[in-house]
């Protein structure tokens, strides 16, 4: 089966945008924040971090761009949701909506401009490995960074005492701030996380994935990554085999197109859609009782005093 | 209080005094559905647009609304055109035109010319290009250059633009190689950079080794490049993103287009027609021939003056279906304007099936 | 010294009224300070944007048409978001009410019709956008998925299902293969209220539908019941109000309003059914529902500003060449600042010394 291993690599580069805004989306949220302006983020991180590398010619710079650009639209959601306690939902919606514009502001001077994309690994000897040598050798930078990021970040939330704490402000903050612990604190940190990885998810795409900058190129995947943290109920393992499987249904539906086999192309279009509706509906279904979403997220907090 | 007042009616000598001094000109307006960035169907309209600047400049004021949407609020943006004084308005795709019917009923002293659509009134034009003439001639390239003897081709919709298009190049590869055969990926957008490259790598994936496109993104000639194979670029010069992969590409070239229409208008000589040029008045262009053998060249080259001289008609009868019927032949030795506008079928040939049939 | 938000004892109501207004000033500086970035005259891009598109009848008439769809939806997301559900797929439920409704028109089309076509359309796009907002409506309740994300991805299913159908089976057949279904036939179209202008029937609904909700949320055992269940669940529960109950009725009327302006504006400014007719009203809803501070009137308000400022974009690209992100960029900028002001209403800001003495204050 030789289309397997094209198929593989293509998946592993549709899928990692997906999983580093999803990383740090999950760590937000597991402080007890819930932010959807994933996708303004990493529009802005994707129209950023061209620009830089465009004007620098450094894929690097670019991506220290991005990752810059996202943290900083967090840090107005973090502002607005924890400074003022203003309502996470009305506030994620409108920092989408606001990164949409800013970053067709800030792309506007860079369409039309192309630059060499990050270069792939390639280790002689392991990387021509038949089969397993590409996908374990040959890809670029951002993909083998965003495992290593969802390692990083598992071992952070279940090894360490910075995790546990991370964990017991999402699940319970008024004992957690009883505790001593400063919450507020904790959830800037875990918010500004969560940019910068939407940040550095939107540069991979003009930094990797196609080298150019066209406005509202991130295409809703913002929104995608957001679907992915309750795939995952929360949890980093799950969180990778979310993210790989909706990369391999969105690049699926293109094969079995070309195959010929004459099922709509609307219909297949859709089906990464309702892969999560229905994934959504069996994960919360199977945990009886509800979803094991941390307990705050969403509620706003102000300690009192 | 009494500053804002002042302001605000400086604001407004300032902004009557910059219609006053712009009343000699011609205002020309655009709508456009996309960015001007996108590299594209609207990156050409708008190079057009500055053609014609260039060309008139001091005789006419161009303005356009990019990114407008092909629902209700077409309708308004062609109206503000109108009401902000422009005479001569292009709406630049197809959704537009059932806005355009409306607005041209309401102001038969405004003219309008409408893109790629089929209804049309006094003060309203319509005009396309003869993009199939371009592709058969890709088909002819493909033909040649494809050693695995299958296509890959990035289609928007299934709409009769489209189909025409790949039906055109198909009929032209097969007078190559009659068993070619094509791989067809239904993007359903016209423009989503992500999702062309996606497309892009599961027909190389698929064992295509050359690719055309009818979306209007680099992303597909970006894939292509980077695996070492071949494309046809669309809409606009592609080769900066794929210097040895970019055959040739079709150019949306409405520049010459525009000025003629602008210059009628501003003889006032303009009247409503329905024009669909192609190669041979310069509305379609082809990028120069590049990354192919001087064979190949050459026959391209044929290729596009026999059509252009007319002797070579991409639809020439007879033409085969995909079931094997012949189409009924209705403008003598080719396929008629009508027949080619509508068509909702395949030629012999291709093994998919249209969408939605 | 720290900055310190520390609740109110109570509501204040003059910040409540106020605010709304220190939103939109802060806003005016803000794009006054970014006009001056882009190097447009900030004066005139302001009178662009918000005066002049209420100078002529046709603005103030392309106003209302904008507004009408905005409302209507952000009404019924209102009542989701009070009762702390988040309907973000409004848009998909939009999008379905349109495809229900036209469907009665195109099996109609060209016969010879009675005027019952019209009400059965508006009331079948209602039940359509009802129905679909009852998936995610029902996967939250009875499998506890979250109805953000649910009605979300719904909504790209919605708009494919429509492509597909306006590619497919409901293509015009004389239209050329285009994709669009044939013009609705005049009787089955929305009339219009004023000649010459594209003001229809469609805002008189609006504004009766902003009258019901304030009777439903002001007078009316259901629509106390639907706020105490947002702001209080646990209260909600004492007093045996079924909050799953409340959380599918507020979704479907959500849907069903949705789904309501949905064929409406098919059936009326468009006049057939295309792919990508909406220019996106059920997320747009969304901003307006929070402008209005999920009230009917502030709704109707904020929606007619929303709209006035899409149509001054547009002349402001027509006469300034101000690119559209700025609209965009300007609404975001107009949500923030409505919501830090609101918090206010909610919370106050102290100064406090980090000394560790507790300040002096009303517990």
């Amino acid at each position: 089966m030789e289309l397997l291993e094209p198929i593989i690599l293509s998946v592993l580069a549709a899928s990692t945008p997906l999983l580093i805004a999803a990383t740090g989306e999950l760590v937000t949220e597991r402080s007890g924040v819930l932010n959807l302006g994933v996708e303004g983020m990493m529009i802005v991180g994707a129209a950023c971090a061209f620009g830089g590398a465009w004007l620098t010619g450094s894929i690097i710079v670019g991506a220290i761009l991005g990752i810059v650009a996202g943290a900083l639209m967090s840090l107005i959601f973090a502002l607005m949701a924890l400074g003022l306690a203003v309502n996470q939902v009305a506030t994620g919606l409108a920092l989408t909506i606001l990164g949409i514009g800013v970053s067709g502001l800030i792309g506007a001077g860079f369409v039309g401009e192309r630059i060499t994309p990050a270069p792939h690994l390639y280790i002689p000897g392991l990387t021509d490995i038949p089969f397993i040598g590409r996908i374990l050798f040959g890809e670029d930078a951002f993909v083998y960074l965003s495992l290593a990021l969802l390692i990083g970040v598992w071992f952070f939330l279940y090894r360490t005492r910075g995790g546990l704490i991370l964990r017991a402000a999402g699940d319970n903050h008024v004992s957690a701030h009883a505790l001593g612990y400063p919450v507020l604190r904790i959830r800037l940190y875990a918010v500004i996380f969560g940019g910068a990885c939407a940040g550095l998810a939107g540069a991979y795409l003009p930094l990797a994935y196609t080298p150019f900058f066209i406005p509202g190129m991130t295409a809703g995947r913002g929104w995608i990554a957001l679907a992915l943290v309750v795939f995952a109920s929360w949890r980093p393992g799950r969180l990778a085999i979310g993210a790989y499987l909706f990369g391999a249904v969105t690049i699926l539906q293109l094969h079995v197109q070309a195959f010929g086999l004459g099922i709509p192309s609307q219909f297949m279009s859709s089906l990464p859609y309702l892969a999560t509706v229905i994934v959504l509906v069996l994960i919360s279904r199977a945990r009886t009782g509800g979803s094991t979403a941390p307990a705050a997220l969403g509620n706003t907090f102000v300690p009192d005093r | 209080m009494r500053k804002k007042l002042l302001a605000a009616s400086a604001a407004v000598l300032l902004a009557g005094s910059l219609s006053a001094s712009a009343a000699d000109k011609l205002k020309v307006g655009f709508i456009y559905l996309g960015p001007v960035g996108d590299l594209g169907w609207t990156y050409q309209h708008d190079v057009a647009r500055q053609a014609l600047v260039k060309e008139l400049g001091d005789k006419i004021e161009t303005t356009y609304l990019e990114n407008v949407s092909e629902g209700p609020d077409a309708e308004r943006s062609i109206e503000q055109l109108v009401r902000a004084g422009n005479k001569l308005i292009f709406t630049t795709s197809f959704g537009y035109m059932d806005p355009t019917l409306k607005v041209a009923k309401k102001y038969p002293n405004v003219h309008f010319e409408h893109a790629t659509g089929f209804k049309s009134d006094k003060n309203m034009g319509i005009y396309n290009g003869r993009f199939y003439e371009g592709r058969y001639i890709q088909g002819v390239i493909a033909g040649k250059m494809s050693k695995a003897g299958v296509l890959g081709y990035i289609a928007s919709f299934p709409i009769p633009e489209v189909i025409m298009g790949i039906n055109a190049t198909m009929l032209g590869a097969q007078t190559i190689n009659p068993n070619i055969k094509v791989k067809i990926i239904w993007a359903n957008t016209w423009f989503d950079p992500g999702k062309e490259a996606d497309a892009a790598k599961a027909l190389l994936d698929q064992g295509a080794d050359v690719i055309m496109q009818h979306t209007d993104s680099p992303a597909a000639m970006q894939i292509a490049s980077e695996r070492g194979k071949l494309a046809f670029g669309q809409d606009s010069e592609m080769i900066k993103f794929g210097p040895k992969t970019q055959l040739t590409s079709i150019i949306d070239n409405w520049g010459p287009y525009y000025i003629r229409r602008v210059k009628a208008e501003l003889d006032g000589k303009w009247t409503t027609d329905n024009v669909w040029d192609g190669l041979k008045d310069k509305m379609v262009v082809m990028a120069p021939y590049t990354n192919m053998p001087d064979d190949v060249k050459k026959l391209a080259m044929d290729t596009e003056a026999a059509i252009v001289a007319g002797k070579l008609y991409p639809f020439k009868c007879p033409v085969v279906d995909q079931d094997g019927k012949t189409i009924e032949c209705k403008g003598g030795d080719h396929l008629d304007d009508g027949q080619v506008l509508g068509m909702n079928f395949y030629v012999k040939g291709i093994d998919d099936k249209i969408p939605g049939k | 010294m720290q900055l310190v938000l520390e609740k109110r004892t109570e509501r204040s109501n003059t910040i409540a009224l106020v605010s709304p207004l220190i939103a939109i000033g802060l806003t005016i500086v803000t794009m006054v300070v970014l006009f001056a970035i882009l190097g447009k005259n900030p004066l005139l891009a302001l009178w662009v944007y918000f005066i002049d598109p209420l100078t002529d009848s046709y603005s103030l008439q392309e106003i209302a048409v904008k507004a009408t769809p905005l409302v209507m939806i952000a009404i019924g997301l209102s009542l989701c978001y009070l009762a702390n559900v988040w309907n973000i797929g409004a848009e998909g439920q939009f999008l379905i009410g349109a495809v229900a409704g036209s469907w009665l028109a195109v099996k109609t089309h060209g016969t010879d019709v009675g005027p019952w076509v019209l009400p059965a359309m508006l009331l079948m796009g209602a039940a359509g956008g009802a129905l679909y907002a009852m998936i995610p409506a029902i996967c939250k309740v009875r499998f506890g998925a979250s109805e953000i994300l649910t009605s979300l991805m719904l909504v790209y299913v919605a708009d494919l299902f429509l492509d597909y159908l306006v590619r497919g089976p409901w293509r015009d057949p004389n239209g050329f293969n285009f994709p669009t279904t044939a013009e609705f036939d005049p009787v089955a179209t929305v009339p219009v209220l004023v000649e010459g202008g594209r003001l229809h029937l469609g805002a008189v609904f609006v504004v009766l539908v902003v009258i019901a909700a304030a009777i439903l949320l002001g007078r009316m055992i259901k629509g106390f019941e639907i706020r105490v269940v947002g702001a209080a669940p646990r209260a909600a529960r004492f007093g045996g109000f079924n909050s799953r109950q409340l959380i599918l009725l507020t979704f479907a009327i959500s849907g069903a309003l949705a789904g309501l302006a949905g064929i409406i504006e098919v059936a009326g400014p468009v006049g057939h059914l295309q792919p990508g007719f909406s220019p996106g009203y059920g997320f747009t809803a969304i901003i307006v529902a929070f402008l209005g501070r999920l009230n009917p009137v502030g709704i109707l308000i904020a929606g007619l500003f929303l709209a006035l400022t899409f149509i001054g974009g547009e002349q402001a690209q027509i006469a300034m060449k101000i690119p559209l992100d700025v609209t965009k960029v300007f609404q975001g900028i107009l949500l923030f600042y409505v919501l830090a002001c609101d918090s206010l209403i909610l919370y106050r800001i102290r100064l406090i010394s980090t000394s560790g003495q507790v300040p002096s204050g009303t517990a």
